[in-house]
């Protein structure tokens, strides 16, 4: 199944998240020839369960400049290629405490810096705005952040990608990869929908496996520099604001409710593991989820329970690294494994985060183009997506 | 799974790989606490005892609609029916009503492909009606309530006597665009409906309100298709259906 000289270069991508959709579809678009394998269903490790937040990139833009720019970017070029996919609501930062309003004026200043726009709001406003926030708020300043369906947002690059002809498939388990002289060939996977044994062959596998990417890139020999980094996050029934709400301060645990549907999602918590698959939910995580989600909204202590989960961020950093994983960047890197580790054939893309799946695509496919010889250029940043409906299409 | 499992829970699982004669059950004992999940408990059924077991999900929170199984024949939600919730052992079956793709997990497209088009996603926000927007912004607007999750086709007892019919999920969504059109084309959303497949074949049993997780309610939306139908056809003096539609009916 190897592409040989001349004819068109064949890329394996290991990984069914947002990312490895997302480089499915821009490497299609680019006239490759792209079989992507996903052990479960599509966006079922971290995509999926992420809080739904599109970004501003507010969040970031007084302690990770870089996330923040690759954020507002995104964040705009998202709502232009994937109209309908978002719930256009805006959000608030929010200053409670007397050391929140120390937090207002460097953030004021990164948002600038960065070129997330926003409107300092008096407190009466923000209620006018958003009735339910903690009456005693000082002040509230509005960015573009907004709300994704979480899966089926990323779906739509799967749909595109689909009908632009790559091979997804979902129930697909990697058992090794094939190394052989220091070169990635392709990789022994599993159907798991008839059991069977099968080998895919590529001239280069992508290894998009978010948190998994560590175990994965062990399978050809070399190591990346991943910490699997979980957060909880709380669900609960009723829909408390139409805006996303984020505390104004540094990033902590509980800062964020994003409205969803008539569900209101309260995150997050972070800590570092070894196993991104077990990740337990520690219950008084779910206590600072209420606890801290209270402060910012108050009726989120009434509102009932609808679940708690978690999901494990890959944030990049090596394990001597900080033990909260909050002090890692949430920018993205792309590894070529032939300049890192002598191994040919292979690369990793990792990091990042689900507002910035195109542009950490666009990043990889570029590396990818550039070790086989593909031309053209990237055509996502204006090619309109498919609706998610056509990723189930037969 | 939480941090302080306390039990354990017996589960019996349907599977099926393709190339199989036939479905058998596969039992498994699960650790489990107050909050355990039937999606947590197939997960560590995964992760501990058989990494071949194929299920789906996504969102974890009742949000996707990907993990919609039947537990001890009753549609669910996997991630959000807790074990405790439940008394005795635990069978979880796939869905009814489409196709087992393996395991537990069905094929989606014939239910997807059931939707009229335009099938957008986001919908204006009733919620808090009382704020104001934000500059800049003429209406707040959210996700449609339904998850797409095909819980009320697999309850449906008319979609399992007849494939052709479009089923509560689709003839719900036709009613929100009446409701809220979206540019959507009233007439066409009309015609799509107002045939022996779709709102007339409709045996009004309710049990994919009682199946929804979302608060939906297709059936009384199908009632509500059904009653604009009636004024349009009377209006053109056409003849009103007294009783649905069957199924030979539908294929005559």
């Amino acid at each position: 199944m190897n592409g040989g000289a001349g004819s068109t270069p064949h890329i394996l991508i290991v990984g069914g998240g947002g990312t490895g959709g997302a480089l499915a579809h821009d490497l299609a678009l680019r006239g490759a020839r792209v079989t992507l394998v996903e052990r479960g269903e599509f966006t079922s490790g971290t995509t999926g369960r992420h809080h739904g937040l599109l970004h501003s990139g507010a969040r970031y833009a007084v302690n990770d400049q870089e996330s923040a720019v690759e954020c507002i970017e995104e964040n705009m070029l998202l709502r232009r290629i994937a109209p309908g996919s978002f719930e256009e609501n805006d959000g608030l930062f929010v200053g409670v405490t007397d050391e929140d309003m120390t937090y207002l004026p460097g953030f004021l200043a990164g948002c600038e810096e960065t070129g997330i726009p926003t409107q300092v709001l008096q407190p009466d406003e923000a209620l006018r705005l958003e009735p339910l926030l903690n009456p005693a708020l000082k002040v509230a300043v509005r960015v573009p952040d907004a709300t994704m369906d979480a899966m089926r947002m990323p779906l739509r690059f799967f749909a595109t990608a689909k009908a632009n002809g790559a091979d997804l498939l979902s129930w697909v388990d990697v058992i090794d990869l094939e190394l052989a002289a220091g070169v990635v060939s392709g990789a022994r996977v599993r159907d798991l929908v008839t059991g069977r044994e099968t080998r895919i062959g590529a001239d280069l596998v992508v290894n998009a496996t978010g948190p998994w990417s560590e175990q994965v890139a062990r399978m050809a020999g070399v190591d990346v520099p991943i910490r699997p980094s979980p957060g909880v996050m709380l669900a609960v029934r009723g829909r408390l604001c139409n805006m996303v709400i984020n505390r104004l301060h540094s990033s902590g645990d509980g800062d964020i409710v994003v409205p969803q549907r008539a569900l209101s999602v309260i995150g997050t918590s972070s800590w570092v593991v070894e196993d991104p698959d077990d990740l337990g939910v520690p219950s008084d995580h779910v206590q600072r989820m209420i606890d801290e989600g209270s402060v910012l909204v108050p009726a989120v202590r009434e509102a009932p329970y609808r679940s708690a989960w978690s999901a494990a961020r890959p944030l990049i950093g090596s394990r001597d690294d900080a033990d909260s994983g909050r002090e890692l960047s949430r920018t993205f890197k792309t590894i070529d494994h032939a300049v890192d580790d002598g191994v040919e054939g292979f690369v990793t893309i990792t990091g990042g985060k689900g507002t910035t799946l195109r542009g950490m695509a666009e990043v990889c496919a570029d590396v990818v183009s550039r070790k086989l010889g593909i031309e053209t250029a990237c055509r996502t940043r204006d090619t309109v997506l498919l609706p998610h409906t056509a990723a189930f299409a037969a | 799974m939480t941090d302080d499992a306390v039990t354990t829970r017996r589960l019996r699982v349907h599977r099926f790989k393709r190339g199989d004669h036939q479905p058998h059950i596969e039992e498994h004992d699960v650790p489990v606490d107050e909050r355990t999940t039937v999606l947590e408990a197939l997960r560590w059924i995964q992760l501990h005892q058989d990494l071949t077991l194929g299920l789906r999900h996504s969102c974890f929170h009742a949000s996707c609609g990907t993990c919609g199984v039947r537990v001890n024949g009753k549609e669910r939600l996997a991630c959000v029916t807790k074990l405790s919730d439940i008394s005795g052992t635990v069978t979880v079956d796939p869905l009814a009503n489409l196709p087992v793709l393996h395991d537990v997990v069905v094929d989606m497209g014939p239910f997807v492909a059931r939707y009229p088009e335009p099938h957008p996603i986001v919908r204006g926000s009733e919620f808090l009606s009382e704020s104001r927007t934000a500059d800049g912004i003429d209406e707040h607007e959210r996700y449609e309530d339904c998850i797409e999750c095909g819980l009320c086709l697999s309850a449906c007892p008319v979609a399992a006597t007849d494939d052709t019919y479009l089923g509560p999920a689709a003839l719900a969504y036709a009613q929100r665009l009446l409701e809220e059109a979206r540019g959507a084309d009233r007439d066409a959303i009309l015609d799509w409906a107002d045939q022996d497949t779709g709102a007339w074949r409709c045996h009004a049993a309710f049990e994919c309100t009682e199946a929804c997780p979302s608060d939906v309610r297709p059936a009384q939306r199908i009632m509500a298709l059904r009653k604009e139908l009636r004024h349009r056809r009377k209006d053109r003096d056409l003849e009103v259906p007294e009783r649905p539609s069957s199924a030979s009916e539908a294929s005559a």
